[in-house]
Order: C-alpha cells, then sequence, then structure tokens
C-alpha cells in the first residue's frame, strides 16, 4: 500500500479554559478525496488551521507527517510553499479586481516587481479552463456569481501547484448546478493527482464524492470510513457524528392549520439600482396561521429579494402589489414597520444582517424589540435579562451567561439568539432565510423543533432554504420560485425533491 | 482569585487608561515639585480642558456610530463670534445669544446630519467642508478682528465660580458639599449594579475588590473637592462639564437612543434589518455634535472674554485623539464617554505638566502625538491577545443553573410558549 500524503498523529490543541483537539489522528491517502464531518465545533475548522500553519508548529502538541516527512508550518506562507492550500469558507477574493489578478495575488509573475500581465492573463485562462471556468480574466470577480467565483478560488490554489487542496464548506453558499460543477472538478483534479480534503456539512454529497471519511465528535476523532468499500450513506455518517442514529430527523409535529394569516398579491418588485429590471414578477402567495410554507428556488431565483421586499420594502425598488396580514392591508415603507405590523424575517446572512458581533448575548435578544423594554427615558435591564435568559433557558443557548458576547458562541448558538430576538418582537408571520445554513445536524434538529412550535402557537411560518430536504421535511406546503416567477405550488404530499427541481428550474415562457 | 484576574483583564483598556492617567499625574507632581496638585492649577486644569472634554464627549458618540467630525474647531470658532457680535454689535442680551448660539450650534450640526445622513457623503468629507467654510465665515463674521467687550454675566460662563453659601471656613462649602453627593450616588449606583449583576449571575469584582475600588474613588474625588474648595470653588465651565458627562453617560448607557448608536456603529446593516431608523440616528449624532460644537465655542469665547479668528484651531484633532486614547474604535460600535474624558485629561494634564516644566509647545505637540499612537497600539496589541480566547472551536461551557433569585420569575414565564408574553 502506498504511503499516506498526509498523517497527522495524535493531535491535541487547547486554548485558554477549552481543549479543542484532542488526540486526533487523520490520514489521507494520496489522490483520495477525503472528507472530514463532524458538528459544529467538533473541531474541524481548528484541525485544518494546525495543518496549514495557522495556529503554527509549537502551539500544539502532537506529529504532522506530509509526503514522507515531519514537518512544522509556522505560517500559511510555508504550508502554501510545500502544496497545501487551504480555501475559507468566506471567499478571500478581492471584488473590484479581475479574475487574472485575484488568481496570482500574492504570487503576481514579475521581473522585479514589474508585472508582465500578458503573460500573467494567458496562464490566467489557462487555469480558468482546468477548473471550467469560460470568462474573459479582466473580469472583475465582483461581476461573477458565487459559484463561479468559488473557481476563481480554486484557480488560485492551482496556480500555487497545489498537491494537497482543503476546502472549508465548498458549497455552503452554493446552488445545486454550481455544487455539482464543483464536485465534478473535485473528481477531476483528483485524476490528475490532488488530494482534496473536504469540510461539509451536505452528507448527501460527502457520501457521493468522497473516498474516505473522518467523522470527528467533540475534538476527537470517532472513525475513519473507508466510501469505496460501500455501505455508507447519510444515516451511517450521522450515526457517527451525533453517536446516535437520527431515525426521524426531524422532530414529530401536527400541523393545526387555521386561517389565512398573510395574503401576497401580484407582487412586482424592480432591481434597487435598475429600477427597470424584474426582479420578482407578479408573485402571489399565502400563508395561513399555523402552516410552515416553504420556498423553493435557486440561489438567484429571488427567494431573499422577496422575502426582503416583503419586509418593509428592505429590498428592491418600485414596488408594487397588495399585501396583507390578517386580513388588513398593509403599506410598509420601513423594517420599523414590518416588526410592528408582526413580521419578522430571520437573515441568511447572520453575521452581517443578523448580529451585531460586539454585542453580549442580551443586547442581541432584545435589539429588535427594545421598544417593549422601553421603561421611561430608558431601557429596562433587569427585565432584559429575565427575557433573555428565558430564551436562553427554553432553547438552550449554550454560553456561560447572557452576558457573553454572541462572537464566542457557534454557528447554532447564535442562530439561536436570532430566532430569539426576533420571536422577542412577537411576530405573528415568521420569515426565515436558510434558517439552518452551516449548523451541525444536532442544532438543526433543535430549530425545527423550534419552528414547529412556533406554527402550532398559530405564527405563520415563511421558510426559505436550498436544502430540498429540509424543505420536504418540514413544510406543509412550498412554493417554487425562478427567475422571480412562482412557478408552482406543491401540498406536502405531492413534493419530492425531483417534482420541485423541475419547477425550480423551469424557463420563462417567453 | 483567577476572577479577579479576568475580570482586570476584559477591562485592561478602561483601567489601563486611568492607571496611565495616574502614572502621568504622579510624574508631574514629582518633576515640577507639586506645583501641579495646587489647588489653583487644578482649577486652572478644569478651566483651561473644559471645552475639549465638552467636544469629546460629542466625538466620541459620533465615533461610536462610525463617523468623524473635523468641524467642531472651526463651528465652535464661529458660534463664538456670532455670539460676540449679537452681544456687542446688537445689543442682545447675553442669555438670549447663549440661547441663540446653542441653537445654531445645532442647526450646522443638523446642516452635516443631512448630507451624512439622507445624501450619504461621508462625514469625513462633510465635515472637512465644513471646517473651511466656518472657518471662513468666522473671519466674515469678525472682519479678520478680534471682538472684546462681552458683557460680565456671559464671561462668567468660563470664567465664574458657584456662588459660596454657609459659614465662612475657608475652604468653599458648596464645592465640598457636592464632591460628598457626587461619591455617594457614585457608590449607591455601583452597589446596586453589582448586585443586579450578582443575582443575574455576571461575573462582578469580589467585595473586597469592590470596596477598595469605592474608598480610592471616594478618596480621589474628595481630593479634587478639596482642592478645588481651597481654590475658588467649583468653576461654572466644570459645574457644565460634570452634567454635561453624567447626562450623556446617561443616554449613551441607559436609553435606546444610546443603544441604536451602538448598534449602527457595531453593525449597520444589521441595525437596519432589527428596524433601527439607522438615518435619524446618523442625523441625531451629528446634530448633537453641531450643538456641543457651539457650546464649546461659547465657553472658549468666555473664557477669553473675546470672540477671536483663530480660536478652536485643531479643536477637532485633540478632541478625535480624547476619543481614541478613551478607547473607542476607528471601525465604529465600542467606546465610552467617561473613556473620551479620561483620554482628554490624560492630554491636558500632559500640556499642562509639561507647560510647567518649560518644556516647549514644540516638543509637547510632538509627545501627545506618540501618546495617541501609543495608547492605540496597546488596544491593538491587547485585543489580539485576548482574540485566542474566543474563536471557532471555542465551544462555550455548559449553561450554568440560573440564580435561585430568577429561578421563580423564570418559571412561571416558561409556563408560556417562548415566543408569546
Amino acid at each position: 500500500m502506498a504511503q499516506p500524503i498526509l498523517e497527522m498523529r495524535s493531535i491535541t490543541k487547547r486554548f485558554p479554559g477549552v481543549l479543542a483537539l484532542s488526540d486526533v489522528n487523520l490520514a489521507v491517502e494520496r489522490g483520495e478525496i477525503h472528507a472530514i464531518c463532524g458538528e459544529n465545533g467538533a473541531g474541524k475548522s481548528t484541525l485544518m488551521k494546525v495543518l496549514s500553519g495557522v495556529h503554527p508548529h509549537g502551539t500544539y502538541d502532537g506529529e504532522i507527517v506530509y509526503e514522507g516527512q515531519p514537518v512544522a508550518f509556522s505560517n500559511i506562507r510555508q504550508s502554501e510553499s510545500a502544496g497545501i492550500v487551504i480555501i475559507h469558507q468566506e471567499l478571500a477574493l478581492i471584488p473590484d479586481l479581475s479574475i487574472a489578478e485575484n488568481i496570482f495575488l500574492g504570487n503576481e509573475t514579475a521581473t522585479r516587481g514589474v508585472i508582465n500581465w500578458d503573460a500573467a492573463n494567458s496562464r490566467a485562462i489557462e487555469l480558468m479552463a482546468r477548473v471550467g471556468l469560460r470568462e474573459n480574466p479582466l473580469t472583475p470577480v465582483k461581476n461573477l456569481g458565487i459559484g463561479k467565483q468559488q473557481l476563481v478560488e480554486i484557480a488560485k490554489a492551482l496556480s500555487k501547484e497545489v498537491r494537497l487542496l482543503i476546502l472549508d464548506e465548498p458549497t455552503a453558499a452554493l446552488n445545486d448546478d454550481d455544487s455539482n460543477h464543483l464536485l465534478d472538478l473535485l473528481k477531476g483534479l483528483k485524476g490528475k493527482g490532488i488530494t482534496s480534503i473536504m469540510i461539509s456539512h451536505k452528507l448527501n454529497e460527502i457520501a457521493r464524492i468522497s473516498d474516505s471519511i473522518t467523522i470527528l465528535r467533540d475534538g476527537r476523532t470517532i472513525e475513519t470510513l473507508d466510501v469505496t468499500a460501500g455501505g455508507v450513506d447519510e444515516d451511517r455518517i450521522i450515526r457517527g457524528m451525533v453517536g446516535r442514529s437520527l431515525e426521524h430527523r426531524f422532530p414529530d409535529h401536527t400541523p393545526q392549520i387555521g386561517e389565512v394569516l398573510l395574503e401576497v398579491d401580484d407582487w412586482t418588485v424592480m432591481h434597487p439600482d435598475d429600477h427597470h429590471r424584474v426582479v420578482i414578477d407578479n408573485a402571489s402567495l399565502t400563508v395561513r396561521r399555523g402552516e410552515i410554507v416553504g420556498i423553493a428556488g435557486l440561489m438567484g431565483a429571488g427567494r431573499t429579494e422577496l422575502a426582503r421586499s416583503i419586509f418593509g420594502r428592505s429590498y428592491g425598488s418600485r414596488h408594487s402589489g397588495e399585501l396583507r396580514l390578517a386580513g388588513r392591508d398593509l403599506k410598509l415603507k420601513t423594517v420599523h414597520e414590518a416588526i410592528r405590523a408582526g413580521i419578522a424575517y430571520v437573515s441568511e446572512d447572520r453575521k452581517g444582517l443578523g448580529l451585531n458581533l460586539l454585542d453580549d448575548v442580551k443586547t442581541s435578544i432584545t435589539s429588535a424589540g427594545l421598544d417593549r423594554l422601553r421603561k421611561g427615558l430608558t431601557v429596562d435591564e433587569r427585565e432584559e435579562v429575565v427575557v433573555a435568559e428565558r430564551y436562553r433557558r427554553s432553547f438552550g443557548i449554550k454560553a456561560t451567561s447572557v452576558a457573553d458576547g454572541v462572537r464566542k458562541l457557534s454557528g447554532g448558538n447564535q442562530q439561536k439568539v436570532v430566532l430569539s430576538k426576533w420571536l422577542y418582537t412577537e411576530p405573528q408571520l415568521l420569515i426565515l432565510d436558510e434558517p439552518t445554513r452551516g449548523i451541525d445536524v444536532g442544532a438543526k434538529f433543535e430549530i425545527y423543533g423550534i419552528v414547529q412550535s412556533l406554527a402550532r402557537e398559530g405564527k405563520g411560518v415563511l421558510v426559505i432554504s436550498s436544502e430540498l430536504p429540509e424543505l420536504l421535511g418540514l413544510c406543509d406546503r412550498i412554493y417554487t420560485l425562478a427567475e422571480g416567477v412562482i412557478t408552482h405550488e406543491f401540498a406536502k404530499s405531492d413534493a419530492t425533491q425531483e417534482s420541485l427541481m423541475r419547477y425550480m428550474t423551469a424557463e420563462r415562457d417567453n | 482569585m483567577s476572577n479577579v484576574a479576568s475580570i482586570l483583564r476584559g477591562n485592561i483598556r478602561q483601567y489601563g487608561m486611568i492607571i496611565a492617567l495616574a502614572a502621568i499625574v504622579i510624574l508631574f507632581q514629582i518633576t515640577t515639585n507639586g506645583v501641579l496638585l495646587k489647588p489653583i492649577n487644578v482649577s486652572n486644569l478644569v478651566v483651561q480642558n473644559a471645552q475639549i472634554l465638552i467636544l469629546a464627549i460629542g466625538m466620541v458618540i459620533v465615533i461610536v456610530a462610525r463617523h468623524i467630525d473635523l468641524s467642531v474647531g472651526s463651528v465652535a470658532a464661529f458660534v463664538g463670534a456670532v455670539g460676540a457680535i449679537l452681544m456687542t454689535k446688537h445689543d442682545v442680551p447675553w442669555f438670549l445669544a447663549v440661547v441663540l448660539c446653542l441653537a445654531l450650534g445645532a442647526l450646522i450640526g443638523a446642516w452635516h446630519g443631512f448630507w451624512v445622513a439622507y445624501v450619504g457623503i461621508p462625514a469625513f468629507i462633510v465635515t472637512l467642508s465644513s471646517m473651511l467654510l466656518f472657518r471662513g465665515l468666522t473671519l466674515v463674521v469678525l472682519e479678520g478682528a478680534t471682538v472684546g467687550g462681552l458683557p460680565d454675566g456671559f464671561k462668567k460662563i468660563g470664567n465664574g465660580f458657584l456662588p459660596e453659601v454657609g459659614p465662612d471656613t475657608d475652604l468653599h462649602n458648596l464645592t465640598l458639599i457636592l464632591g460628598v453627593a457626587v461619591v455617594a450616588l457614585l457608590i449607591f449606583f455601583d452597589f446596586r449594579k453589582r448586585q443586579a449583576s450578582k443575582r443575574y449571575n455576571f461575573e462582578v469584582l469580589p467585595f473586597p475588590m469592590f470596596a477598595l475600588k469605592q474608598i480610592v474613588l471616594g478618596i480621589v474625588i474628595m481630593e479634587f473637592s478639596y482642592l478645588l474648595a481651597d481654590a475658588r470653588g467649583l468653576p461654572i465651565v466644570g459645574l457644565i462639564l460634570f452634567a454635561l458627562i453624567g447626562m450623556y453617560t446617561f443616554i449613551m448607557s441607559r436609553t435606546v437612543f444610546g443603544r441604536h448608536v451602538y448598534a449602527i456603529g457595531g453593525n449597520v446593516d444589521a441595525a437596519t434589518m432589527s428596524g433601527v431608523n439607522t438615518r435619524r440616528v446618523d442625523f441625531l449624532v451629528m446634530t448633537n455634535m453641531g450643538f456641543l460644537a457651539g457650546l464649546a465655542g461659547l465657553v472658549t469665547t468666555a473664557r477669553l472674554t473675546a470672540a477671536n479668528p483663530k480660536a478652536g484651531v485643531n479643536f477637532e484633532l485633540d478632541a478625535i485623539a480624547a476619543s481614541f486614547i478613551g478607547g473607542a474604535a476607528v471601525t465604529g460600535g465600542v467606546g465610552t464617554v467617561i473613556g473620551a474624558i479620561i483620554g482628554g485629561l490624560v492630554m491636558g494634564v500632559l500640556n499642562n505638566g509639561m507647560s510647567l516644566n518649560s518644556i516647549g509647545i514644540d516638543w509637547q505637540q510632538a509627545i501627545k502625538g506618540l501618546v495617541l499612537l501609543l495608547a492605540v497600539a496597546f488596544d491593538v496589541w491587547n485585543k489580539k491577545r485576548t482574540a485566542g480566547t474566543g474563536g471557532a472551536g471555542a465551544e462555550a461551557e455548559p449553561t450554568p443553573p440560573p440564580p435561585d433569585e430568577l429561578v421563580e420569575e423564570i418559571a412561571h414565564l416558561e409556563a408560556e410558549p417562548p415566543g408569546v408574553r
């Protein structure tokens, strides 16, 4: 048997007060796609940071053997020159620079500091061809979709003569087409001798493309599964991650559906900058009390735009159409009015739009419903703690106290804080945009439970998600959205992944 | 005692600045052979630095809201000039002139607020424009000359002291009484806050440390009151300043508006999506800065007993430096009024101490420049050092049981479902 390209032996990494990795072992064979799975906080990212030198040699215990040699990287530059390149979840591209400029950023082909742009651009075209990106290398990266930006990142890695490519949640922000393209590309690179390590929460993708899977739990290696030997499916992976088999990945729930709560009629919204570009085209939908309604659409279909335009016109221009909540006509112009009317919107962009990362748990929870804490001129800080403590306990937010900073919390706990924040505004209608993105399986299950209990209380819930199994498991009714048009409405019993996908990709008639 | 260490670490910036201020005071007290803390010099320190400290209060709020105001020196000069002209050339009663000038300052601030909040021009540009505009207008209004001959009542704002009451004791009674009252109030509020924090299971200083803090604070304030009382009593600008510090600390820490300022500074997009009217907050923050710049202009004019075309030059830089030395973040969302005041005092004591040591204005400037850089460098270093304790993978510890006193309160709330109250 060939020698593995990478072996990490007995890696232990401590942060003050926390044991992040404890005696972790990882062996990656040459030319395979090796997936690393685990719940949030299991130590996946920390392990990769140890490998790439973000946590320099000496700050951890254990040994790393790469290409048969023990290595001790003290920064990313050293690991990159050894051929180990890490692509982070948040892309590190500069929006206003061109594709070629981004590919060679920090690695410019220059003679005495002067860049030969002709050589660089032709080299860029070569690299772009290898990742299947057909664009002008002079195009600014901001003009590309997120899927193509991901390809630019990989081209950038290839330009560094990568031998071991590490991808952290590469498909988290991609739609299915782009994801498939990316996964195919990884397989192609594997054929050319490039080994990949992939961290992902999308278990179906992992089961599909990886050759072996190492599962981490609570900073420890649980097992390494050989996928090529067969018998490894999503349920098998989940069993390893959570240490138990989740028979139903959704909590039991009997819907109690009441009268119509939200009615949207002929809703049309233009692009905020280009007032003639139609983003949402004549959309009509309803949500009843106690009902969980899904919106399925590919990235760019206008899902978030639809939700935000309903939420106090926080997206778009020249809105037309009608909006009724509990039979009352709404003419919302600001987010504040929307909140007062009883609408809450939980953004897909937790760190950008959901939280002020400088805040602590309690001020985050009350930040949208602060009006309710007004006591004369002041904020009632005593009541604030009681409120925050109530949510911390009922949702099981893991924090030492409600005075903890939200920056320190894991993604799942941050999401619970954001949910608490919106529930405190006492909404009748709750719009959840990708409520479980980047969250581990256990926390997902808890969030589904919260959503269902809200529906049972008689609230209307509108869920936007890229994960079709999530919509199928959670929703009572699902709308499909394609290019800003609502293309179909499915009852829960009629919907399958295939039928949804057919209407999500529907072409416009004209 | 790891608790103490962790609290000290968490607040090292705050305590660090207080310690630095104390060190500077002690240093100059020694090098000036005790002149620094002579009653008359302490009194002068308050009077001379009042206008910068007033500006620093407004500036730190502007900086927390992720803006800047470069125009405050020019606006102060302009408002002072208009006030002087109103009082001397148009015989407007001084108190009416004061009201008009404060309104003028607020109006200029509203002008900035309009461009910043509703048109979307960066505050740097808007206020750079005003820095030039109002310096020019000051020269126009004063026709290039110094205008004196101001009413006595008005000059008192800059040079006056609180009236004396009660028996003749060689000391200024009212000042001492105010000092005792302030100490009592501070201890009362701090104690109440500590009790509340304990109820909610937050980290608090252990009692001996808490008591020590109160005693030190009490001694410092009483010593300060004593020194002022031994000179001429509390200056009227001092009273204005302390009232402003109390008022703005309250606004920033206890009111919805203050919350909103920190929210837009921390993440303006998240604030917008939480229903905060960010434009209105930006507008009010800039308007308030104009108002305080107007007040600082009046104080300066009153102290100098004349309006001068060169008044207020570089005030904006001192106010900005005070905010940053006092812990405000360039990126917004972080900073306190008290911090800015301490930052301003560091600069003020440096000025005063170096002057007493006959260090020329040239070296004073140079040293102050370095102090600003070092203070912020310390902040950055401190942030990097503490960043390692959080971060990815640092999963929080399990939820501790809630404090007993809260159990009942929470229990009856929990009987209701999570979303409804």
